[in-house]
């Protein structure tokens, strides 16, 4: 054990260190640091970039093209991307359904989505919740009917994340319903969402964005190469999963990026004012931040070392994810807290490049606070509630 | 010691209770939040003839003589059918300030208008460095013969951008954050070298950036002595406080009984989700922080009604405690709706926005328990 980086992880540091310099384009850096948001065009460049690098799919295995990094080469690599505040990966494609299709599909499969996800061509959306079935996913009542060749897909998908943008969907869908448990009958299918009878509405967030939809199927026809794996095993599939889904979700690098920020912006004096960050209560609650996130960050170490040697992340994710969401959370409450009265205003054309500079209201990460308090209240909701995955490990890990 | 309401007191709650019941559903919020003005004249003009607007003011100002027992109980209701309409902005904050110091002249012309409901006022009482110091004033007032020459900007004005008028305080003696030397003065909002942005909040209320680039003020505005507002505003901040802390409790009440309504009728697993001992057991937590709320909200406005040398402590220590379970409160309501509780066509995101917001006015749970605390 060394807490040290190695010769070779200091110069694969400064490698990355490098990259993100060159490469990394000056207007997407722009937007996101004044709270921007990004188009589908500027993910899908920087996907790109990082493509040509070889860095897109940090986590495959490099017969697919992926990096083959160990542990610690990607913890360097998230803290950098995280450090100049580079947008994350969408993750539907290049981290949930990737990792399914080379697990469980089969060549053909293979070779026809995997090279697309990896150069960003197709956007993927994650079609698993339904109106009825939110946490207790295994309810779904999605129908996938044989018909020859075909399925014929029947069924409502709900809080669909970015399934406005995306080209393709996943969904888990009942395929029978003659079965002992819930969990079987359950199969993992790949949709093309230009097929007829696929229709895709808006649902707005509490901060009034569009970020999820509702996505209805009505007699939607996909041939049976798109079941993945075998029929009626979809839900083991989904759980692995979700198990990834978790650990993308605790945000580490992320989170510490945001807390320099945070200690930056609140020790800056304004107009004579006493920067907050030496009010004692204050510093106090940021420090205790600082301690948390500086323990995950060694979890997650942990738990990525574990999968280094070849364990599939297990049940342990679910720490991993309650703690990143608790964490992020509490990130959330002290910018808006920091913020004070500016985060309250409401203008959303501020949050656009060509709005007037001399017009804007505050500073963009306090006049975002609130909102982004708002929005991401998700964060313990999505990816399994923060309730669920307690129960998981309860259940999993304690053993009760 | 009595918790009873006087009989006139009952039948203001239920006034209110029944307008909210009647006439002012989820929807109906909606529709009034998104519009341009961001408020209903309409509704405005009810309260004006219902008599709500007249509520804390003097009878010999045409007003109903009632105190922050009688606001408190409005702004319950307020909280419970979250109401954008600008009570707190006029009623309160500026209402509190005319009130106290208008002269007959000032009232004829200012205070009328705010109780009949023909005028829109703001308070103009938050600079940028400020944050919940109200001393804080930085915006300069330079006498120039028989004017002052006011200087500076304002952040973040509730009501600023469709007020008639404003009352800004200004810097007419001292340091930054002197008590001394405070002037309160008041404006037509279209005075020339008052540039105004308005926005709406992310409560659905409206508030304003405004600027004051040598705006000419005759001294006659000025509201009563020249550099010792200081007390009036703290007087006025802490009536608000409690207003917007009544508001608070309504709004927590009412999210615990539709959590508590959607957690029974929400099924996953086969059964309900209020089913669940973790969820009960938050729920509980819920009323538990809403009971202790509703008991500092009793004790901090008793004590401000009455005069009480504990009136300060209490609201302190009130607006610590809503500040705090307040954001629990929420937090969970949306929790435990799980997805819909992040969307906007749900009202409990709505509450939850507007409970948030009560905690970052008139200074959030630090700044009350510091301030407590210096005096345990
Ligand atoms: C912004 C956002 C984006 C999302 N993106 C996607 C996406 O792209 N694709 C997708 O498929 N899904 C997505 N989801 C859906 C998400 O996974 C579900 O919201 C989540 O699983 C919770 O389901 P629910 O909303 O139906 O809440 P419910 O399941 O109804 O839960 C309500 C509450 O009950 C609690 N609860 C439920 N069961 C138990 C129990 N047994 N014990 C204790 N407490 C319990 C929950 O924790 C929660 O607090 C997204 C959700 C959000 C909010």
């Amino acid at each position: 054990m060394n807490v040290n980086f190695s010769e070779e992880e200091l110069a694969f540091e400064r490698d990355v260190k490098a990259f993100f310099k060159d490469k990394y384009p000056d207007d997407i850096r722009q937007k996101q640091d004044r709270g921007i948001n990004l188009e589908k065009e500027d993910m899908v460049r920087w996907q790109k970039i990082l493509n040509d690098q070889g860095w897109a799919a940090v986590n495959w295995p490099v017969e697919y093209g992926g990096t083959g990094w160990t542990p610690v080469q990607k913890y360097i690599f998230a803290n950098e991307s995280a450090a100049n505040n580079a947008p994350a990966v969408v993750p539907f494609g290049m981290k949930m359904v990737a990792p399914i299709i080379y697990t469980f599909g089969n060549e053909q499969q293979k070779q026809r989505f995997l090279p697309d996800i990896l150069a960003s061509n197709v956007w993927w959306a994650q079609g698993y919740s339904e109106p009825g079935a939110g946490s207790d996913l295994a309810s779904l009542k999605m129908r996938a009917d044989r018909d020859g060749n075909e399925y014929i897909l029947n069924g409502t998908k709900t809080w669909t994340t970015l399934g406005h943008l995306a080209e393709w969907i996943f969904c888990l869908v009942r395929t029978s319903s003659d079965v002992q448990r819930r969990q079987e009958g359950i199969s993992f299918v790949l949709v093309d969402m230009a097929t007829p009878g696929v229709t895709v509405r808006p649902i707005i967030t509490i901060e009034g964005e569009r970020e999820v939809n509702e996505v209805h199927f009505e007699n939607v026809r996909i041939p049976v190469e798109n079941l993945v794996g075998e029929e009626g095993k979809g839900w083991t599939y989904g759980k692995v999963l979700l198990q990834h889904e978790r650990t993308n979700i605790a945000g580490v690098a992320n989170s510490k990026y945001r807390l320099g920020k945070l200690k930056e912006r609140t020790s800056k004096n304004i107009h004579g004012a006493t920067p907050l960050l030496e009010d004692h209560a204050f510093r106090r609650k940021v420090g205790a931040l600082e301690i948390e996130i500086k323990a995950l960050e060694y979890t997650e170490l942990r738990t990525l070392a574990a999968v280094a040697v070849g364990k599939a992340p297990g049940p342990e994710s679910s720490i991993l994810k309650v703690k990143g969401t608790e964490l992020q959370q509490a990130l959330d409450e002290l910018f808006m807290e920091a913020a004070g009265y500016y985060a309250l205003p409401f203008v959303r054309d501020q949050y656009r490049l060509d709005f007037p500079t001399d017009d804007k209201i505050g500073y963009s990460t306090e006049t975002r606070s609130a909102l982004r308090y708002f929005n991401n209240r998700k964060a313990s909701i999505y990816g399994g509630s923060n309730e669920i995955q307690k129960n998981i490990v309860a259940k999993h890990v304690l053993g009760l | 010691m009595d918790f009873s309401l006087t009989e006139e007191q009952t039948m203001l709650q239920d006034s209110v209770s029944k307008f909210i019941d009647n006439d002012y559903d989820f929807e109906k919020r909606q529709s009034i939040a998104e519009s341009t003005k961001g408020y209903s004249e309409e509704f405005w003009q009810t309260f004006a003839e219902l008599g709500w607007t007249s509520v804390p003011f003097a009878e010999d100002d045409g007003g109903f003589g009632g105190g922050p027992l009688e606001i408190m109980l409005m702004m319950e209701q307020f909280g419970r059918g979250l109401v954008v309409e600008p009570f707190l902005a006029n009623i309160i904050l500026v209402g509190g300030v005319l009130r106290r110091l208008a002269n007959a002249e000032q009232k004829e012309q200012w205070l009328n208008g705010i109780i009949d409901g023909s005028k829109q006022g703001a308070l103009a009482f938050t600079e940028a460095q400020g944050r919940y110091t109200l001393s804080d004033i930085i915006t300069t007032a330079k006498a120039d013969g028989d004017n002052f020459v006011l200087n500076g900007s304002k952040a973040v004005v509730l009501n600023g951008g469709r007020a008639d008028f404003l009352i800004i305080p200004a810097r007419s003696s001292g340091k930054q954050r002197d008590e001394d030397g405070i002037t309160l003065f008041i404006v037509d909002a279209k005075s020339a070298g008052i540039s105004r942005s308005a926005y709406q909040t992310v409560d659905a209320h409206q508030a304003a950036e405004i600027t004051l680039n040598d705006v000419r003020v005759p001294a006659a505005n000025i509201l009563g002595e020249l550099g010792k507002a200081y007390p009036t505003i703290d007087a006025v901040i802490d009536e608000a406080t409690l207003a917007a802390s009544a508001e608070a409790v309504g709004i927590m009440q009412t999210l615990l009984l539709k959590t508590l309504e959607y957690s029974k009728s929400r099924v996953q697993f086969g059964v309900p989700i209020s089913s669940f001992q973790a969820l009960q057991h938050r729920m509980v937590d819920m009323l538990m922080g809403c009971e202790q709320s509703k008991s500092l909200l009793l004790w901090a406005t008793m004590a401000n009604a009455d005069g009480s040398t504990e009136a300060k402590q209490a609201i302190s220590a009130m607006k610590y405690l809503i500040g705090t379970t307040g954001r629990k409160v929420g937090q969970e309501a949306v929790q435990i709706h799980g997805g819909m509780g992040v969307s906007w066509e749900m009202d409990v995101a709505h509450y939850f926005k507007r409970l948030t917001a009560i905690e970052l006015l008139f200074g959030n749970a630090d700044f009350h328990l510091d301030k407590y605390a210096a005096n345990i």
